[in-house]
């Protein structure tokens, strides 16, 4: 997968990226209009065509709303890249095949270009010429986004992965 | 080889085996908690993965908590399509109007001690007050646990915060937790286990407790365990925690979370005659009998200046506010009466703030557009501190009342 990057900060919460007060619908098209409305009025442009959301400490904390998850996704987000996740999104995230990938992401630079294939050890930044190792995911974790969620997962495996 | 702390004894016991820090276990659920929002995107994964009959329906809760009663049309088809699931597999069901799902949980007996509960809410770790180890989860999750009645989850370390000394007049549990947050930080006990510690705790109330675990997920916490005498499971004497943090409660003021983060956390002097147009008092936070009480011994024969919700955690706790006359003497001071539930506090319905606004909340998060509007602040404080403030129309001390 290859795309520009979205830079942001820390502690980017659930509610950044679709407020409370839109999760009242089933409708992923009208939440879409307001993801990341308050932090960001021109993520949707900016993520269109495929981009990475890339941040720094604790991204996702707050609610567990995993319409969160599913609305980055759904906005054309190939992954989000930081330097820490918090556990109810990370979860959600692998949950419904949204890559997570946990690395050192001060010297990625908002429109950097990034490269990464899911379960690869490192990250290439095209722009800058590095390329950042990265955290692996757990066995159990890889296995549930290699299969694009855990309910094709468990469509195909009848149980959750083992644990290690 | 070092004691077990509480996390651990739990989770080894619905795993099966010896579960340590880092270990991925996959453990048997006791109790799975849903809400209105995320229940029926659980109940399409659960289908999605061919499932029929939920795997124990008396272990599980569907309550209506957070836009309920329904406030439009797409919200009261999604209640609908809910309560036809809840009764067709016969699970508990809380109608809208019950409560918050929190408070539920515990008043109902739902969340046991020693037990592993999962909730699709990031409050539920509010069950570590009764010594259960609590979480939330996702709906996907929530669906996995539906049909399987398991969840896999990496064994936490434990962070062990320690209150010493004694709460202060017109201080209270509410500022204790948000002493640890400023201190911790919003991401500062990510992914671990806290065990709340300390004598003030070990004696405190049950409401008091629940005050304390409800915002350990605040710092990035999975569970939010209180310690206190005679509970079920206790941490072993020789239990190994990652760290130890002490909070001194004889030196503790009131506390002000200043917005847009949960750990922007001064002492209230520091935010001393910021004029705040709403206070609201409730939540799963501090919606409890007792914290009704503070504020009605604060507000009796007064008027508040300004816009005073209050949302009691359940009509349980309402009709206890009706027969102590708590109620009346806040309806008398200005006080506007909400459901029992979550809606103010996120946003969802009813007492959203206008454009440069402030309010002063008992609530547990205040990131930007929280309770409905980005071009308000919330502050985060205890009852007596919302209720000080609302007589006099700017967040105050509630110890220049002494």
């Amino acid at each position: 997968m290859t795309g520009k990057c979205l830079k942001y900060g820390d502690n980017i919460s659930t509610d950044m990226l679709i407020a409370g007060r839109y999760t009242k619908t089933t409708d992923i098209n009208e939440m879409l209009e307001h993801v990341m409305e308050d932090l960001d009025e021109r993520y949707r442009e900016k993520i269109a065509g495929g981009g990475f959301i890339v941040a720094g400490d604790n991204f996702g904390c707050g609610s567990s709303k995993e319409q969160a998850a599913m609305v980055a996704k759904a906005s054309g987000a190939l992954g989000v890249v930081a330097k820490s996740f918090a556990r109810i999104f990370y979860r959600n995230a692998v949950n419904i095949g949204l890559p997570v990938i946990e690395c050192d992401t001060s010297g990625i630079s908002d429109g950097d270009v990034l490269s990464y294939d899911v379960g690869e050890a490192e990250i290439r930044n095209l722009t800058t010429g590095v390329a950042i190792p990265v955290l692996p995911l757990p066995a159990n974790m890889q296995a549930i986004l290699n299969a694009g969620g855990v309910v094709n997962y468990i469509n195909r495996h009848g149980k959750l992965p083992r644990g290690g | 080889m070092a004691g077990k702390t509480v996390a651990e004894k739990i989770l080894s016991a619905h795993a099966g085996c010896a579960a340590r820090p880092g270990d991925l276990v996959v453990c048997d659920v006791d109790f799975l908690m849903l809400h209105d929002v995320f229940a029926h995107l659980a109940m399409d994964g659960f289908r999605k993965m061919g499932g029929t009959r939920v795997f124990d329906p008396d272990r599980v809760a569907i309550i209506f908590d957070h836009s309920s009663p329904a406030p439009n049309r797409k919200t009261a088809n999604i209640h609908a399509l809910t309560r036809t699931f809840a009764k067709e597999q016969g699970v508990r069901f809380h109608e809208a109007g019950e409560g918050v799902c929190h408070q539920l949980m515990v008043e109902k007996g739902y969340a046991k001690a020693g037990d592993l509960i999962l909730g699709t809410d990031s409050h539920t770790c509010t069950y570590g007050a009764v010594g259960a180890l609590a979480t939330g989860i996702g709906a996907t999750d929530a669906a996995v646990t539906l049909l399987t009645g398991q969840q896999w989850l990496r064994v936490p370390p434990t962070v062990r915060i320690e209150f010493t000394g004694a709460l202060q007049p017109m201080c209270l549990a509410k500022d204790a937790i948000l002493a640890a947050i400023g201190r911790l930080g919003v991401g500062g006990a990510s992914y671990r286990a806290i065990e709340f510690h300390g004598d003030w705790l070990a004696g405190a109330p049950l409401a008091d407790r629940m005050t304390v675990g409800n915002m350990a997920v605040e710092m990035g916490a999975k569970c939010g365990i209180t310690i206190f005498d005679g509970m079920k499971i206790a941490p072993d004497p020789d239990a190994a925690y990652e760290s130890t943090v002490r909070i001194d409660l004889d030196s503790l003021a009131p506390a002000v979370a200043f917005p847009h983060m949960v750990d922007e956390v001064k002492p209230v002097s520091e935010a001393k005659n910021i004029p705040v147009q709403q206070g609201v008092i409730g939540s799963c936070t501090n919606g409890r009998i007792e914290d009704f009480r503070i504020a009605a011994d604060i507000l009796r024969g007064k008027s508040v200046k300004g816009r005073l919700l209050v949302m009691p955690a359940s009509n349980a706790v309402l009709g206890q506010m009706a027969d102590e006359g708590v109620l009346a003497v806040l309806l008398a001071a200005g006080a506007v009466l909400c459901t029992p539930g979550c809606g103010v506090c996120c946003g969802t319905i009813g007492g959203v703030p206008a454009d440069g606004e402030r309010v002063i909340a008992t609530t547990n998060r205040n990131f930007r557009g929280r309770m409905g509007n980005n071009q308000a602040e919330v502050y985060l404080a205890s009852p007596a501190t919302v209720a000080a403030s609302m007589l006099t129309g700017v967040i105050s001390d509630p110890r220049d009342l002494l």
